[in-house]
């Protein structure tokens, strides 16, 4: 006879945050007083990491009420009110290209890959605002370790989901649809780059990215591309949105850096949300000891 | 148009123009406390903790009542032409003075609560932020005419009052280049300010325009 074990629950089984918000409401009408915690609903487990900040984590409100996430609208408030009809599940990343194996991956797949850990990173926007985001995720380097990129697998490029329907922001032309991101493989396999599926403890909301996107915390944000369907190993640096979009104001690297300014305005300091005085913004966002390595002798003023 | 009904439409215009008139200070209060809604709005939000980033929601907030109310009191004279109620002009003033109270919080909100005094950053921005420089220019052009918003200024000044006061156009234009200076890629909003406030530049424009033709 055959004993399913517990663990076998496919991850994308467990019910997403906003059904059992709902199911939670319709608890509390039906029976106040019977709400359940959230803690004892938490989809999500993941162990701690050495790779996480020790900075007070900004609120699940900050986090997933203040957005950059184009594909539903320009404004900040957007992407929550407008990312409700949004389906993360089910979903497939395919992995393709400059590897031995190519692969599409189911989410389940994704999230076996390697043990869930909890980072709690520093991320800054280029537009001068930072926050501290506990998310739940393992090192992309998992991922392309099993589809094992061949010698001319120099870059890595990545592709957001196209669906216009469940998108209205891709419905205008503010970005080449859809958007696009993009690495070089050394920073891809750094252990600080992580495949993000969750944070503060459960599944990710859909206006921070459902149900995968990439954290680069020594980059700008828009680096980190949400929703990911497609990667790609390739031989030449591949074509990134905000680099189509204003060349000469986003570069490939956009690594954080005080020293380097934005055309339009300094990057020399930021405002961490929930603070009241701006604090100096810290090369690589603070990350340097760990990834300033990765550009040794590079001019970090010509390749922005 | 016949004599008889251009002499009703006349008469209704007119009347409507008396009827401003006697409510005048009616009128100018409730537009008042129209005027302070905005602020009313945001401190209000504010309050109750709603804007995840406040720094940059009054910074916007204000600005784009800066504009709004700038483009009110533009719109006045057109509006006056239109339908003939001349009344609508003692409007004016108190728009415009709106104008420079929102452009006033939205400076400094700038130079208080963004840049907490850092007057070495903010001279640093003025001169190498371009969206900063127009901003500022704007507001430059403001004071004086903030100042000469009096009756006893007006008396004073003269023809020169009429001159002064047509600041108020490029100072429009440069405040509407200052917001889509700075906006990171959609341009929409500005457009938006951009296209009313050339409507009512090219209403001017036109009219003048044709006057010259006919004399």
């Amino acid at each position: 006879m055959l004993i399913r074990h517990p663990d076998e629950i496919a991850p994308s089984e467990i019910t997403p945050r906003e059904l059992y918000l709902d199911r939670r409401r319709f608890l509390a009408l039906g029976a106040a007083g019977a709400l359940l915690s959230a803690d004892a609903l938490a989809a999500l487990t993941a162990r701690k990491s050495v790779y996480s900040t020790a900075e007070k984590a900004n609120s699940l409100k900050d986090i997933t009420g203040y957005n950059n996430f184009y594909e539903f609208g320009t404004d900040k408030a957007d992407p929550a009110a407008y990312a409700g009809a949004f389906r993360p599940r089910p979903w497939t990343v395919t992995v393709d290209g400059e590897v031995m194996r190519p692969r599409t991956f189911s989410l389940d797949e994704l999230m076996k890959l390697a043990p869930l850990e909890e980072r709690v990173y520093r991320l800054r926007c280029v537009e001068g605002w930072s926050m501290v985001i506990p998310w739940i995720g393992f090192p992309l380097s998992a991922l392309l370790k099993q589809v094992q990129p061949t010698s001319r697998g120099k870059y890595v490029a990545f592709e957001t989901v196209m669906r216009p329907n469940e998108m209205p922001g891709q419905r205008s032309r503010v970005l080449a649809w859809p958007y696009r991101e993009g690495l070089r493989i050394d920073e891809a396999m750094h252990p600080l780059a992580i495949l993000a599926v969750g944070l503060y403890g459960d599944v990710l909301p859909n206006q921070n990215g459902a149900p995968i996107r990439l954290v680069v915390p020594w980059k700008y944000g828009f680096k980190s591309i949400k929703s990911i369907v497609r990667i790609r190993l390739v031989e030449k640096p591949p074509a990134t949105s905000w680099n189509l979009a204003t060349p000469n104001e986003y570069g490939f690297y956009s690594n954080v850096n005080p020293a380097v300014d934005h055309p339009r305005w300094s990057q020399a300091r930021e405002r961490r949300i929930g603070e009241f005085f701006k604090r100096d913004t810290l090369p690589f966002n603070g990350y340097g000891s760990q990834v300033a390595q990765l550009y040794r002798g590079m001019d970090l003023k010509a390749n922005f | 148009m016949d004599a008889h009904s251009q002499a009703l439409g006349g008469a209704a215009r007119s009347s409507a123009n008396e009827w401003l008139g006697r409510r005048l200070p009616w009128l100018k209060a409730a537009l008042f406390l129209v005027c302070l809604l905005p602020l009313a709005r945001a401190a209000w939000l504010l309050a109750a903790g709603e804007p995840t980033n406040p720094i940059e929601f009054i910074t916007r907030s204000t600005g784009t009542w800066t504009l709004v109310m700038l483009l009110a009191t533009l719109a006045v004279s057109p509006l006056r032409r239109a339908t003939g109620w001349g009344q609508l002009l003692r409007l004016r003033r108190l728009l415009g003075l709106f104008a420079f109270f929102y452009a006033s919080l939205h400076f400094t909100t700038y130079f208080w609560l963004d840049q907490f005094f850092d007057w070495a950053a903010i001279a640093r921005d003025i001169v190498k932020r371009p969206f900063v420089t127009l901003g500022f220019a704007a507001f430059c052009l403001m004071l004086p005419l903030a100042l000469t918003s009096t009756d006893a200024a007006m008396r004073r000044l003269k023809r020169r009052w009429g001159q002064l006061h047509a600041l108020v156009y490029p100072l429009a234009v440069l405040a509407v280049l200052h917001y889509a200076w700075l906006v990171k890629k959609d341009l929409s909003q500005p457009l938006a300010y951009g296209a009313v406030l050339f409507v009512l530049l090219a209403e001017r424009a036109l009219r003048r325009w044709l006057a010259s033709r006919r004399a």
